[in-house]
Order: C-alpha cells, then structure tokens, then sequence
C-alpha cells in the first residue's frame, strides 16, 4: 500500500500538471514571443502567451512624430509587409487631406504590396518547413526571395525595408527596369512554385503532421478576429482587398481563397494558392502601368484637420487598421494601430488545447507570427 | 581630399594593420605558436546562436541562406542552445524586458564568448533613439560588443563584413595573455 503511493508520487505529469515556458529565446517562435505551456503528460492543457519583450513603444513614438516620419516607423512593425503598413499611413493621411493620388501611384502600389505578399510568404514557407524539420524549404525558399529583394533593391535602395510609399504617393518613380524584372520574376516564379509542391506539400510526413490539428472553427475565427489567410483557411471571408477595394485592387480580377477545413494544413493551402493569385495580380497590372507623376502635389507640412480616421488594409498576415485621432496639429494626438498578429496569437489557446506538444510548434508556425508586430 | 577630421590624417581611414599589431605580445615562439594554432581554430568555426528580435534576423536568415553562404567563413550552424554557441549576434531592438533574458543567454555561453551588434538598434537604439521609453540603447550597456555592424538593416554583406572582423580580432588573440581576457569580465 505504502509503495504503491510512492510510485504514484514520482510519476511526473500524471497526478499534476507541468508547466513549461516556451521561449522567449526560442527558434520556433519567430522571434521572442513567451508561451507558458501548461502540459499534462504531453498534451497542452492550456498555454499563455506572454508579450512585451520587444514593444518599443511606436504608437507612443507616433504622437511626437510628423507623419512623414511615422511612415518609417509602421516598416519596423510587420517587417515583412513593409510596404503595406507604408500604404495604410499613407492612404489614411490622403484621405484626411482629400488629396486624389495619381493612377501610376495606385498601379505600383498595389504591385508592390503583392510582390511583398509573396516576399512574405516565402519566407513563411522556409520557416514554416524548418519548424516541422524539413530543413531544404529554407534554402528553396529564400533563394527565390533574393529575386524579389533585387527588383526592391534596384528601385528603392533597400532590401527589407523601404519607406517607399509616403503620403501622396511614393519617394522617387521607380527604377525603369522595374516592368521588365517583375514580368522575369513572375515568369521565373511560375516555374519554381511546382517545386515547393513537390519539395513539402506531397510530402507524407509533412501532411501526418499538419492534417487534423489546431482546428480552428469559423465561429472561433470571428470570435477572435483572426484574419488574413489564418482566418480564410477557416472559412472566414475577411479579405480586405475584396471587401473594401483600395489602390488598384478594383481594377483586377482575383479570387479570394477559401479553405474550410481549418487545420494547420488549410492554412498551408490558403498561403500556397495566395502565392498563385499574388503573381496573376502582379501579371495584369504590370503592362498597364499608366505614365504619369510619382506623388500627388503635397505640402511640405502636412497638418490633419481634427477628427477621427479610420483605415484598414490587408496585409500578408492579415487585416492591419490604423485609427488616429487628429487635433489639426502636425503630429496626431493619438495613433492606434490594429495589427493582425495580436489577434492571430490570442487564438493560440483555444486552437492548440488537445493537442500534443510536438503540434505547438506546427499550430504556431501555421499561424505566421511576427512578433514585433504584436508588441509594437 | 575627402574626409577631414582634425588630428587624423586622411590615410588613416585606409589603415587596416592596426588590428593585427595587437598581436605583438612579447610572449615566447612556443607559445605564440599555441596561440596562433587555437586561434586558426577559433576563428573559423564561429558558431552563432538563434537569437533574433525583429527585423535584422531577417537578414540574418538570408545571410545564412543560399545566396550568402554564411557557412563559407566558418559560421556553420545557428545553434539553439547558447551552451553550444559561441558568438551571440545581437540581431534586433532589445527592450527592458528582454535584458535579463540577453543576460543570461550571454552568461550561459562557454568561454571564449563573442557578441556582434547588428543593426542600429543594437548600436544606439537604432530609430527609437528619440522618444522611447522602453528601449535599450544600445545592447553594449548589458554586455560587452566586439563588432558593431551599422544599418536598419544591414544587408547579409555587411554582416559577412563584420563576421571577417571578427575573426581578425579573435586571431589577434593571446589566451597566454590575461590583458586579453580582460574586458569580458563584466
């Protein structure tokens, strides 16, 4: 009798649970991101994220900044849609100005944000292979990206972040090769995109471990405002460039690309077809460019009459708002930004509770977290 | 003729000896000859850890990457654990919060240790210099930087760049000497 509790005692996970801390150094979050797993044996009970290890503090930053210059801020939140944030600043200040942005602008806006959605999913292909051990996707992945960084390179000088779009339009006009290597690098890409297929998405091991986990419903989709290609791989129809058009996205046809299931592996279906309807996007626009100014006439001192403006975009990992309140000075006198991430990783708990251990980290990697996003 | 600045001669910014005249010690042929041998050692088997907080990782990952081979200067493998690294690249914006975790990731690391600060962030505070009340500036008030790399972000060259000094500065190294081991006691 005596024995037999003693046993009991020492068996660790079965009587209690076993809590563990997942990061925040950790190389399958993406950054510094703290999970606090709570385990029973080895299925998460429940987990806890913790934020705040990189919050730098921008939208307190904003309030002391023109916004001209808050314009390089927004690129350091959601690094790897730099030109979307760029866009969503940018489109908030015209409208409070009610200043028409030339066509050219819109038509290489809206190039530039697919070309950096695909930039994005690349990279979510690479790092989202590694999680689940599948080491070749980063290097098939980031070689294909060197190509798009050349095209920004080539026009804007920098690879990652840009400060390219800025209200009124854009920095400079773009660089005159830009049509002919973007119809390269859509031609090229076409060819390569197969590859990844064959490389992960056939791939036996991969599918045991991404099909029938972290299965989020549309109902939780909605309920935790997961958007972006997250919330459509349950389901839930929440993409801003169909909803509410903005640049030339009125101007072409697409589809907005539906999974049901909601597992990890439709998450991985959505972001794959995304890549496809990115390229079509980019393909009919590139040839239409119309010939015009760079950037609409603007003053030098941008002042915001007072009020309240509200702007959403869609970004690569989701539906990006920005809010600011305007009391007719030149900085505003608040800014808020909603960024897709915040939502997309509080849904965590709900989708990864049942699951094993070893499913986390393909829950977070599906998920397509950028950490300083969340954290501002 | 360029840059001026007043008592430096315009040569000099071309001097690229200085770090090697380091190396004259005084210490005997048999030693120097151990030295020369672990540094050879040392320096071209520099292995990073995982660490990364925002947007220069980025360009950390496409310097390990296919296009920038990193692994052609010895910087193999990004270990997990900082047990198995030997230089820490201080790759993003570190906050408040973050600094007791650096700390400790940088203590955990077996001797001899290395800490590259990459980016502008981890220089002075990068963009976030003004007005931030949360950020670190500079990652060089927790611990000690050997390189510093400038940019928001680098590109993958200029941390290849910054690696090659690195390893300059390690093969200037002397274990025999304590005058050396100095500045990693903080």
């Amino acid at each position: 009798m005596m024995s037999e509790e003693i046993i009991k005692d020492v068996i660790v996970g079965e009587q209690e649970d076993y809590l563990i801390n997942l990061g925040p150094q950790h190389p399958s979050t993406h950054g510094v991101l703290r999970l606090e797993v709570c385990l029973k044996g080895e299925t998460v009970k429940y987990l806890n994220p913790h934020i705040g290890y990189i919050h730098r503090g921008i939208e307190k930053m904003c309030e002391a900044l023109t916004y001209q210059q808050i314009i390089h801020l927004t690129d350091r939140m959601d690094y790897l849609s730099a030109h979307i944030n760029n866009e969503a600043v940018s489109m908030i200040v015209e409208d409070a100005l009610q200043v028409e942005v030339p066509e050219r602008v819109k038509y290489i806006r809206t190039i530039l944000d697919e070309l950096n959605r695909i930039a994005s999913h690349q990279l979510w292909w690479c790092a989202f292979g590694m999680d689940l051990g599948a080491l070749t996707t980063f290097f098939y992945g980031l070689r294909d990206r060197e190509h798009i960084l050349d095209i920004f390179e080539e026009s804007f000088g920098s690879r990652l972040l840009h400060s390219f779009v800025c209200p009124g339009g854009l920095m400079h006009d773009v660089h005159p090769n830009f049509q002919k290597r973007t119809k390269e690098f859509i031609k090229y890409f076409r060819t390569k995109l197969p590859e990844y297929d064959q490389l992960l998405t056939g791939n036996i091991i991969f599918q045991n471990r991404s099909k029938g986990i972290g299965y989020m419903s549309r109902e939780t989709a909605i309920g935790y405002g997961v958007t972006g290609p997250s919330g459509r791989g349950s389901g839930f129809s929440c993409d801003v460039r169909k909803i509410a058009p903005y640049g030339a996205y009125d101007k072409v046809r697409f589809n907005e690309i539906l999974e049901t299931e909601g597992d990890v592996f439709a998450r991985y279906k959505v972001r794959m077809a995304e890549m496809h309807e990115s390229l079509s996007i980019i393909e009919q626009l590139i040839d239409n460019i119309p010939e015009g100014d760079f950037t609409a006439k603007m003053k030098p001192i941008i002042k915001l009459p007072a009020g309240e403006y509200f702007r959403r975009v869609e970004t690569a990992r989701g539906e990006l708002a920005v809010y600011v309140v305007s009391d007719g000075n030149k900085t505003p006198y608040r800014m808020k930004f909603r960024t897709p991430n915040f939502s997309n990783l509080f849904v965590m708990n709900e989708i990864a509770s049942g699951y094993k251990i070893a499913d986390l980290i393909a829950i977070s990697g599906s998920l397509d977290l950028v950490i300083p996003d969340i954290d501002r | 003729m360029g840059v001026k600045i007043k008592s430096m001669d315009y040569e000099d910014f071309g001097d690229n000896e200085s770090l090697e005249l380091l190396k004259t010690s005084g210490n005997n042929f048999f030693l120097t000859s151990i030295d020369n041998l672990l540094n050879w050692g040392r320096s071209n088997s520099v292995w990073p850890l995982t660490f990364a907080t925002s947007c220069c990782g980025i360009e950390m990952m496409a310097a390990g990457a296919s296009r920038h081979d990193f692994a052609r200067f010895g910087i193999e493998v990004y270990r997990a654990s900082p047990r198995q690294a030997d230089v820490i690249v201080v790759a993003g914006t570190i906050v408040h919060k973050m600094v007791p975790v650096l700390k400790r990731l940088y203590d955990q690391m077996p001797d001899p240790k290395y800490v590259i600060a990459m980016g502008a962030c981890a220089i002075s505070g990068g963009p976030f210099f003004y007005n931030s009340y949360s950020v670190v500036r500079g990652v060089d008030h927790v611990i000690p930087v050997d390189v510093y790399i400038p940019g928001c972000p680098p590109r993958p060259e200029a941390l290849l760049y910054g690696v090659m000094q690195l390893q300059r500065k390690i093969k200037g190294e002397s274990f025999t000497n304590p005058a050396d081991q100095k500045d990693r006691l903080l």
